[in-house]
């Protein structure tokens, strides 16, 4: 991955240019420095003003209050509180005074392995794991050595309380808010030891989350709760074919809607500018657009559903190849081979995209729930043509995020710039519902072909997998880093990794060029390999008449965490359990994001198809759980997440305009459809690993799995087709 | 002029009588804590009380609310004290927290009028509340959380 250069701007005292860098134990080199000044809330206080930031991270005021400075967005996945959590490890001040703050764009804020600032790839926790002990260890040692030196006494006497300096022989005590002066005077400490992780007091703990009591109450401000004096609203008409252009527009009848002010046209459509964003929607349904729809006028899913069929059944590039897979297939007891197809798929974000822009001369101002600040400041100075220092990006909260916040074009974040050129005063850019689900930047849909042999005892030994579907990468910021010899790896993550020992196999890819913006999406290439593999492996191991949780376990032999896993997850479902009649159970593990996780999903189908999941048995191994809770809460909502993508809901094209228009026919799980979820992790001294995502993939094939051991019915198409099971029965 | 109460207040706004609730609520009167997730009465993001049951604001328009008694979540209560936001509290129920405004107002009408309410009650009564981050297994033990805290059975 690419790191993006920028130049913030810097202007006075030594404190803002206080620059530790420490080589951590990783490899990783960190920078921490005070950010640029005067970035909108986030001024620091001038010196002499009894605040203490001895590093980019923290900051502790003379009413003992401790601000931390996230470099990551909270959308859901916690960390607001697992990021403090880390701080203040180390830091040990009373951590009822602890508040977050959302840190502006600055180069001591990027990702420590991404190298630009940004939120996503379940990283956030495990990036961060050395990085804000440190900076919490660095401010406590300075905290201590200003006490030391007011009482005159060796910093080794003193130790911390809850925020409290103590030197015990004497009895005296200061709180970190009365030091915070004299520490904001002293340098930054040479080594930074971290305590050993028997030490550990908070971490591995579950403190309430910081930011539910603002999500009870409606005080947490998300993008779309930002308000500015004299702001006003608009919404855009975007091209119904992807990359359409607009070819005229009758904007009389829009401009006759009271509070209208605007109509023009901009790059990505017709924007409408209204005092209120209800007489800008009302504007927008008047216009009368003639469109040119261009070259993906005629793009159809049906269409691509055979055409990714076809091109499976011939060679693509290689990604993984172990043995002699075609020979072992020719010379199998038994050989099988399946086709899978999963569809595009929206985020569908509980808050729509939007943004708002102040938009002056020679300044931008941006408010906006994003996972991508860097490139979003990048993008939007290009659009504005401003340089980046003249851009201001305020994170705000993100009322869920799912991958799709994290654009590689900005796209919501560009076009408010633009709509901001022509409404000539702050503007809040909304997209309803249907703007959002039709909007582009999907789940690419994907096709796998699976051919797989198995010997006389039904141990799979041949296994080949074909890939078809769009790059993700192709094209952006990350196109060098995750593109080697023509293989996204994205796209064969969680199929040319297997952690299973067959001994011959190989995983090939085909990447076809369509004009559907595609994206990252909660799991990524997980998403699809996750589901396509284990419910293959159900396949293979009926094939070779085992049970499908003893092939794993052979198949996973030489992988202990795995397995580790997988039996936790065999022993808290009761695998092999008697079941009530007409349920039926199924297994799968997935690897993804450094994290373990395996999965027993209890479902029935009913007369007419309908599918119900009754129970769903998690195990995960993500090394060290720094908030025990919270990862139960990845979890149950990842689970939720891939049941919605398993039974719900579907992207499609015809004549180039995606179908779905709004929750009625992009359905998600609902209260009265969420199985009963029990999370069990597995405990680890290992660094932290990923929990945002890796609880998504095993969910949709262990599911069909299930389906298939109650009714016979193999599931290879998502979402699962009530018709199909219902059809089936009937057969039967 | 259409004048209402809201949250316990006299208010008077000159939004033509037909604009959706949730938009007079959010931008002509500033109370963003009521939340838009599709404008079609399919989430529930933008649940608020009229007189005491639970109405998707997204579908009301201004016109019928008038003379009537409107609150919101910020009217809940001034210090999350009610017992649905303190049993929210207690099993850390919002992830991302957008759709929590609204699950917390129709939980709040259910317990109402069920102080009991069975698995069945909660699927009945919050199944037209979306959450896309999945908090439904902890919504549902925190509504029963809730009923104990009402019924004075505190922590």
């Amino acid at each position: 991955m690419s790191s993006a250069t920028l130049s913030p701007k810097r202007t006075v005292g030594r404190r803002e240019f206080l620059k530790t860098t420490a080589t951590m134990t990783s490899g990783l080199c960190i920078a921490a420095y005070v950010p640029e000044l005067g970035a909108g809330a986030h001024e620091l206080a001038a010196a002499g003003s009894g605040v203490f930031a001895p590093n980019a991270f923290v900051r502790i005021a003379s009413d003992d209050s401790v601000t931390v400075i996230a470099n990551h967005s909270e959308m859901g996945q916690g960390i607001y509180t697992s990021l403090p959590m880390l701080l203040n490890e180390e830091l040990e001040a009373d951590w009822s005074k602890i508040k977050v703050e959302a840190a502006p764009v600055d180069p001591a804020y990027n990702h420590t392995v991404f190298g630009v600032q940004m939120t996503g790839g379940s990283t956030t926790t495990p990036s961060e794991w050395e990085r804000f002990r440190k900076m919490g260890a660095m401010a406590r040692i300075m905290l201590i050595e200003a006490a030391a030196q007011k009482w005159n006494v060796t910093a080794d006497s003193c130790h911390v309380d809850k925020g409290v300096v103590v030197h015990a022989a004497s009895g005296k005590k200061a709180t970190y808010g009365s030091l915070a002066e004299v520490a904001s005077q002293l340098k930054p400490p040479a080594n930074i030891p971290l305590k050993d992780a028997k030490q550990f007091t908070l971490i591995g703990k579950s403190p309430k989350r910081l930011d539910t009591p603002s999500k009870v109450n409606g005080t947490a401000q998300f993008g779309l709760d930002v308000r500015l004096p004299g702001m006003v609203y608009a919404v855009v008409a975007r091209p119904p074919a992807f990359g359409g252009k607009v070819s005229s527009v009758d904007s009389a009848e829009a401009l006759k809607i009271p509070g209208v002010r605007a109509v023009e046209q901009i790059p990505s459509g017709v924007a409408v500018v209204a005092d209120r964003f209800w007489a800008a929607k009302l504007g927008r349904d008047k216009l009368k657009i003639t469109w040119d729809d261009g070259e993906n006028a005629s793009l159809s899913t049906s269409k691509m559903t055979e055409d990714f069929s076809r091109l499976s059944a011939t060679p693509g590039k290689i990604a993984k190849k172990i043995g002699d897979p075609q020979n072992a297939l020719k010379t199998s007891a038994k050989a099988i081979t399946a086709e899978y197809d999963v569809p595009y798929l929206a985020h569908a974000m509980m808050e729509p995209l939007n943004c708002v822009v102040d938009l002056l001369a020679d300044s931008c101002k941006i408010w906006t729930g994003t996972q991508f600040e860097t490139i979003d400041r990048l993008n939007a100075a290009k659009a504005a043509n401003l340089p980046p220092d003249r851009v201001v990006l305020n994170t705000t909260l993100l009322g869920g995020g799912f991958g799709r916040r994290a654009n590689p074009a900005s796209d919501f974040v560009v076009e408010a710039v633009h709509v901001a050129k022509i409404a000539k005063a702050p503007v809040k850019v909304v997209w309803t519902r249907e703007d959002d689900l039709a909007g582009g930047w999907y789940r690419p849909k994907w096709h796998d072909r699976f051919a797989a042999g198995v010997d006389a005892e039904g141990n799979p030994v041949a296994w080949l997998h074909t890939i078809v579907g769009q790059s993700i990468m192709a094209g952006t910021a990350f196109e060098n880093f995750a593109i080697k010899d023509g293989v996204d790896s994205t796209s064969v993550e969680g199929a040319a990794d297997l952690l299973y020992g067959i001994p011959n196999l190989q995983v090939d890819l085909h990447s076809p060029k369509i004009g559907v913006p595609v994206q990252w999406w909660r799991s990524v290439g997980h998403s699809h390999t996750g589901f396509s593999v284990e419910a293959f492996l159900d396949e293979v191991a009926h094939l070779g008449k085992k049970d499908p949780y003893e092939l794993r376990r052979t198949l996973l032999a030489k992988e202990p965490r795995m397995l580790a896993v997988l039996n936790l997850v065999a022993e808290k479902a009761g695998w092999g359990k008697p079941l009530p009649k007409g349920v039926g159970r199924g297994i799968a593990t997935h690897f993804s994001f450094d994290s373990y996780v395996a999965q027993v999903v209890e479902a029935s189908v009913a007369k007419n198809g309908e599918v119900k999941v009754h129970r769903v048995v998690c195990a995960v191994d993500c090394g060290r759980a720094v908030n025990p809770d919270i990862v139960k809460a990845q979890m149950e909502g990842g689970i939720i997440f891939g049941l919605t993508a398993a039974l719900k809901t579907e992207i499609t094209l015809e004549n180039g305009r995606v179908q779905q228009k709004n929750f009625h026919d992009y359905q998600v799980l609902r209260m009265f459809e969420s199985p009963a979820i029990e999370v069990h992790i597995v405990p680890s001294e290992a660094s932290p690993t990923g929990v945002g995502e890796p609880s998504v993939p095993p969910v949709a094939p262990a599911l069909c799995n299930a389906i298939f051991a109650v009714t016979a019915k193999r599931i290879r198409r998502l979402p699962v087709r009530a018709a199909e099971l219902a059809e089936s029965e009937a057969k039967s | 002029m259409t004048s209402f109460t809201l949250n316990g207040k006299a208010v008077s706004v000159d939004d033509d009588p037909s604009t959706p609730m949730l938009w007079v609520i959010r931008d002509s009167l500033g109370l963003t804590g009521t939340k838009f997730g599709c404008g079609m009465a399919l989430c529930g993001a933008c649940t608020v009380h009229l007189d005491g049951h639970a109405i998707r604001s997204c579908v009301s328009p201004l016109s019928r609310v008038a003379g009537k008694h409107v609150t919101t979540i910020e009217g809940l209560s001034s210090d999350n004290s009610h017992p649905v936001q303190r049993a929210w509290i207690e099993l850390d129920v919002p992830q991302c927290g957008y759709c929590q405004s609204g699950q917390i107002m129709s939980a709040a009408v259910l317990l109402k009028e069920n102080p009991k309410p069975t698995d069945n009650d909660i699927d009945e009564a919050m199944s037209g509340n979306i959450c896309r981050c999945g908090t439904y297994p902890r919504i549902r033990r925190a509504v029963h959380r809730a009923a104990e805290l009402a019924a004075g059975k505190g922590a």
